[in-house]
């Protein structure tokens, strides 16, 4: 399948990238990993007729650590992250990383071009809801840093200008009594999920002091289960406080049919979710290595 | 009036060999393995970035080649099935996936082999659950996977100290 044809241009810097694409106007898109935008310009539903290429630009690809935060260059390859012992210090993020998708794609797609997409099935959004998560955007104007939270205002859409783009993803480090977990659920791996959930608790001993639950996969963007996280937050978690997390996560869902499953099927599976979630949070809010990979079906 | 896409000049090393180009902007890198340099050991399956029959090696990562723009691979190394082979001697992943039944139809054979090669260049003692990460993005439709698997381990033991 051919896409339609375009014009290629490089950019070397994220600068000149941002440059190219106010000059080119609005049928011009920025291309970095291909892994979403290939595969829809192959089937014809995006015909842009410019690409910028970004994945050339030194420099732009990096996971390092400043004081009290992980830092992300946009172009960090999904494998990379998984790879990466520093960004091994928040578990949540390799949860996340590693099952995206397939090796192959994991080699290919980017953190940025993952969040700028905002794929309502897409992982990443999902997880970094749970963190202070901010992003460094850059446009013709210059430099901005957003939160996540309000980033994504619709499926496919962001607040991003159409010639800005995200430089840099900057997670905050939780602190220690914080633990995290993300779990997804697929038929199988070169697709997105079915379900999907993560959950960021603050403990004080057998007490949760704060909760951030998000249910992926759900509705048009990323929800956020608050009353899920009510139902935690000040209590000693017990299988009473969890059944009502659950309860609330089954309503706050808001997922629609498809091959995939039916409503009832997917709000009963990210209550399910959830629940396990929640336990392997809780393990390693207590310091425990927990291991945690998609779940398939 | 139809617009002019001009082309791009790209270089890339292709099992070890250099090729200068000239290419459509929108030219898969699968379609440069295949149509232009007539390597068509690398297959096309699904075209949608699901069965991995397109799998190659770029840059010492396996990629799904029908989702890589010929002229993202500019400057990059290439490793494609004909690229297992020396002197005429099957590469060790090749002789093991023969000697264990490791494909029937062929079709998957070649992607599958480069996801292992990427597999064993970082870990030469895969756990089980280590080759069935590798190769989650191969769909096979012939085998049922076991042979492959066991294909795998035995493309390891060959392949460990060598
Ligand atoms: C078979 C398959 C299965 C997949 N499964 C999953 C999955 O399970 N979970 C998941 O999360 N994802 C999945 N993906 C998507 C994958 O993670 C993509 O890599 C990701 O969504 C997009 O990143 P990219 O770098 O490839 O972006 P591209 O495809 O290059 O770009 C995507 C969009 O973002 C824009 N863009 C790119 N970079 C920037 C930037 N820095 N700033 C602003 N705009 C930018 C582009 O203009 C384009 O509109 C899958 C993809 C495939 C092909
Ligand atoms: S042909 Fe490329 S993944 Fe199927
Ligand atoms: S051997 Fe036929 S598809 Fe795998």
């Amino acid at each position: 399948m051919y896409p339609r044809p375009f014009h290629y241009h490089r950019a070397s810097s994220l600068r000149e990238a941002v440059t190219m694409l106010s000059q080119l106007g609005e049928d011009a898109r920025f291309l970095a990993g291909g892994q979403s935008l290939i595969p829809l310009m192959k089937l014809r539903f995006s015909n842009p007729s410019h690409l910028v290429d970004l994945s050339f630009v030194p420099g732009a690809a990096y996971i390092k650590q400043e004081r009290s935060a992980l830092h992300f260059g946009a172009l960090t390859r999904h494998s990379e992250i998984e790879n990466s012992a520093t960004a091994a210090m928040l578990p949540v993020l390799h949860d996340c990383a590693a099952g995206i998708a397939d090796v192959q794609v994991r080699n290919r797609g980017t953190i940025g071009g993952s969040l700028a997409e905002a794929d309502p099935s897409g992982d990443w959004a999902t997880v970094l809801l749970t963190q202070e998560t901010e992003l460094r955007c850059l446009g013709p104007s210059g430099e901005r840093t957003v939160p996540l939270r309000g980033f994504i205002t619709d499926a496919y859409t962001t607040v991003l200008g159409h010639d800005e783009l995200i430089q840099e993803v900057i997670v905050r480090i939780p602190p220690p009594g914080s633990g995290g977990a993300y779990l997804a659920f697929k038929r199988s791996a070169p697709v997105y999920p079915t379900a999907s959930v993560a959950v960021q608790l603050t403990m004080d001993g057998g007490v949760c002091k704060d909760a951030v639950i998000t249910l992926g996969c759900v509705g048009l963007t990323v929800v956020r289960s608050e009353g899920s996280e009510a139902a935690l937050r000040g209590h000693e978690i017990d299988d009473k406080a969890i059944a009502a997390a659950m309860e609330a996560a089954r309503a706050a869902a808001d997922p629609q049919a498809d091959m995939r499953g039916s409503v009832e099927y997917k709000r009963v599976l990210v209550a399910a979710l959830l629940k396990r979630a929640i336990e392997i949070a809780m393990r390693r809010a207590r310091g425990e290595q927990v291991e945690v990979s998609h779940i398939y079906a | 009036m139809p617009d002019i896409f001009e082309k791009v000049a790209i270089q890339l090393k292709v099992n070890g060999k250099t090729h200068s180009l000239t290419v459509e902007p929108r030219m898969l890198l699968v379609e440069l393995l295949r149509e232009a340099l007539d390597l068509t050991g690398t297959h096309v399956g699904c075209d949608t970035t699901y069965c991995g029959a397109c799998t190659v090696i770029m840059n010492g990562a396996a990629v799904k080649s029908c989702t890589v723009f010929a002229v993202q691979a500019d400057g990059a190394e290439i490793t494609t099935v004909e690229g297992l082979e020396k002197d005429g001697k099957l590469h060790p992943i090749q002789q093991a996936f023969g000697d264990s039944f490791g494909l029937q139809c062929g079709y998957c054979t070649p992607g599958l082999m480069l996801s292992t090669l990427q597999l064993l260049s970082k870990n030469q003692q895969p756990s089980d659950k280590d080759i069935r990460k590798a190769i989650a993005g191969n769909t096979c439709r012939c085998t049922g996977y076991q042979n492959i698997f066991k294909a795998i381990q035995l493309a390891a033991q060959n392949t460990k100290g060598a």
